[in-house]
């Protein structure tokens, strides 16, 4: 169920989509989701809007192949992931999805640059982006200055020492190094005051321009609805249960 | 690599209690290789108690027993050997030297042995040393005495000082030689051995004391003065059990046979190398049990060290969370904390190796002039280096609890990072 107008011209490829779909999550009053029938067509910015509890994580997991569904299939870039053997699905993300969580997003105790590049390290063809021209420890200088980072904490200490607001780029620099396709990110800016939201936003938005990928951005604030291409309704798409089938 | 880096500085993040375990895990491995190291001090201490004497000889009994009191100065000889026979044997032609020993006294709870000076040359332990003295000399008159250096510690005694010798083996007597007193004219080195712990007098001293006794009592109204007592004849009349060298090593089995079978009287020859291995079987099950405390020891920091890695997995839920949505697989989380256990255990097992050589070059010379055992401070041997290897082996086994669960976790999280 495609809750909002489609604006992408109608030939380009779906991102995501997946079909008849169970997935319940392992162990005694299992969460469950269910979706029927769901495609995601290519666009540069969606929005998915989700209250908590809609199934938001478990959505999320699903489509960046995390878990695996009991039954259905879910193609991303016109790949049935569910085919995949678990390792290769997680091969899969790490070469294709840069993830972006709502909080707490790094190692604290590792060291900026090592947090960006960290993904490099599972994703050999991103890692051969990063480093087209120069070292990837450049690269993710780069990304963190264009993201806003001060110079002198690219090379700072431990991530833990770094506020709420920076470690948001640092997360934004991990997800975006090597240029994967999906850019996924789960509230990324409910931390954040206001203004602090609107210039995050911004520069993640020229980035992923930059790069052509596409940003799957999911929040409970449909305020934020007028700057995507794309806004849907997570209710509408998946159904969500305590226990089995839902 | 990067995700090894990280997973160091996680473990530089809990640096705290990653050193506690760690330190707990060198303990322990210093504990284990340490009581090895006794153990096999103990039983080299316990072999060289006696060396270069070839046969010991006393009345037939079994070889434990006669090593027990000729050796140690542990019970009573069932019977003696009479000086006659003991002239006899000396005087055969392997025979390269003969000392006699004589039981039956004692000192406020020391043994009181009589024997000749040559006891003193020809006692040898851990494999050359000889006996030394610390003060004085051997024996000169009747009534000299030469004390070990135990009996000079406990009781305070200096050359000089004059004992009286108890009849009877009790530390309290009723039945003293109060009348023939005794003079210490020599103290005895440390040495580790039962000599340490022995009063020596001269074979004619026993005899003296005893020339108004019979049966074990004085015989009343007869009482010999020190003074006339050294008029008298002091032949020794009978002997304990005696310490024989032999000319040629070769000869020990045929002569020993010869006094087996000897036909004057029942004796008893044995070799004390063979007795002594004969009786430390006997004492092995000790060394089981130090054996099986320290291993569990070692079970038990390895226990500490799983705990500790199960406790801070909680809040690294987080962090497994971090590394499986960047594309780690579950196998890399579970690899990461098997690896974290191996790193804590082999640091632990360096560290304790390193802490005992540490302990035994500072500890050896006062081990050896206390307790009189020599520690030998060299390179581990095969035995101990597998020991060690198993406990590495299962250092990692271990960490694969907690990896296990942190493996599962992660599956169940999903991507959901827990706060």
């Amino acid at each position: 169920m495609v809750a909002a107008t489609i604006k992408s011209p109608a030939e380009l490829p779906n991102v995501i989509r997946m079909s008849d779909v169970r997935f319940t999550w392992p162990g005694r009053n299992a969460f469950s989701l269910a979706v029927d029938d769901f495609s995601l067509p290519a666009a540069k910015r969606i929005l998915l809007i989700g209250p908590s509890g809609s199934g938001k994580s478990t959505f999320l997991s699903l489509i960046c192949g995390i878990v695996a569904p009991q039954t259905g299939a879910i193609e991303i870039l016109g790949t049935d992931i569910t085919k995949l053997p678990a390792s290769a699905r997680d091969g899969f993300r790490a070469e294709h999805f840069g993830i972006i969580f709502q909080i707490f997003n790094l190692l604290p105790y590792g060291t900026v640059i090592d947090n960006v590049l960290l993904p490099l390290s599972f994703a050999p063809r991103r890692k051969e982006r990063a480093t087209a021209n120069g070292t990837a420890e450049a690269e993710a200088v780069r990304l963190l200055r264009r993201l806003g980072l001060e110079p002198r904490l690219t090379r700072g200490p431990a991530a833990a020492s770094l506020s709420v607001g920076q470690q948001q780029r640092v997360a934004a620099a991990r997800a975006l190094i090597g240029s994967p396709e999906l850019i996924v990110a789960d509230e990324p800016t409910s931390a954040l005051d206001r203004n602090r939201q609107a210039a995050f936003l911004d520069l993640l938005f020229t980035e992923v321009e930059d790069r052509r990928a596409t940003l799957i951005m999911v929040s409970h604030d449909e305020t934020l609805a007028e700057r995507f291409d794309e806004v849907m309704h997570l209710d509408a798409i998946a159904r969500c249960g305590q226990g089995e089938g839902a | 690599m990067i995700v090894l880096r990280l997973a160091l500085q996680s473990l530089r993040n809990r640096w705290l209690t990653a050193v506690l375990t760690m330190l707990a895990i060198a303990v322990s491995i210093m504990l284990l290789l340490g009581v090895e190291k006794v153990r096999a001090g103990a039983r080299q201490s316990f072999a060289d108690t006696i060396s270069g004497t070839d046969l010991i000889v006393g009345a037939r009994s079994g070889s434990i027993q006669l090593l027990l009191y000729a050796v140690f100065r542990i019970g009573n000889a069932t019977n003696n050997i009479t000086w006659p026979s003991f002239q006899d044997i000396a005087a055969r032609p392997e025979i390269a030297w003969a000392v006699p020993l004589s039981l039956g006294d004692s000192h406020r709870g020391f043994r009181v042995l009589g024997t000749t000076a040559d006891y003193f040359t020809h006692y040898k332990y851990r494999q050359a040393h000889g006996l030394v003295f610390s003060a004085g000399k051997p024996f000169s008159d009747l009534f000299d005495t030469v004390i070990g250096a135990d009996v000079a510690s406990a009781l305070g005694y200096r050359v000089g000082d004059a004992i009286i010798v108890s009849h009877g083996l009790g530390a309290v007597s009723f039945v003293e030689h109060e009348d023939k007193p005794f003079r210490v004219c020599g103290i005895l080195e440390k040495t580790g051995t039962p000599v340490d712990r022995t009063v020596h007098v001269s074979l004619e001293a026993i005899e003296a004391i005893h020339v108004d006794w019979q049966s074990g009592a004085r015989i009343p109204g007869q009482s010999a003065s020190a003074a006339q007592v050294r008029e008298m004849d002091l032949k020794a009349k009978a002997i304990t059990a005696a310490l024989l060298g032999l000319k040629s090593r070769l000869a020990t089995f045929r002569l020993q046979r010869a006094i087996n079978e000897y036909k004057e009287e029942p004796l008893s020859a044995i070799l004390p190398g063979a007795a002594l291995q004969e009786l430390w079987g006997l004492v092995g099950t000790a060394e089981t049990a130090l054996k099986a405390v320290s291993a569990m020891v070692v079970a038990t920091a390895l226990l500490g060290m799983v705990t500790m890695i199960l406790t801070t997995l909680n809040e690294r839920r987080r962090e497994m969370a971090i590394l499986r949505s960047v594309g780690a697989r579950p196998r890399t989380v579970l690899g990461l904390l098997m690896a974290e256990a191996g790193v804590l255990t082999l640091a632990g097992i360096a560290l304790g190796v390193v802490l005992l050589y540490a302990a035994l070059l500072v500890l050896q010379p006062y081990v050896d002039r206390t307790y009189g055992l020599h520690l030998p401070i060299e390179l581990p041997k095969a035995a101990e280096l597998g020991t060690l290897a198993i406990i590495g082996i299962a250092g990692c086994l271990a960490g694969l609890l907690p990896a296990l669960r942190a493996y599962h976790l992660s599956l169940a999280d999903g991507m959901t990072v827990r706060t």
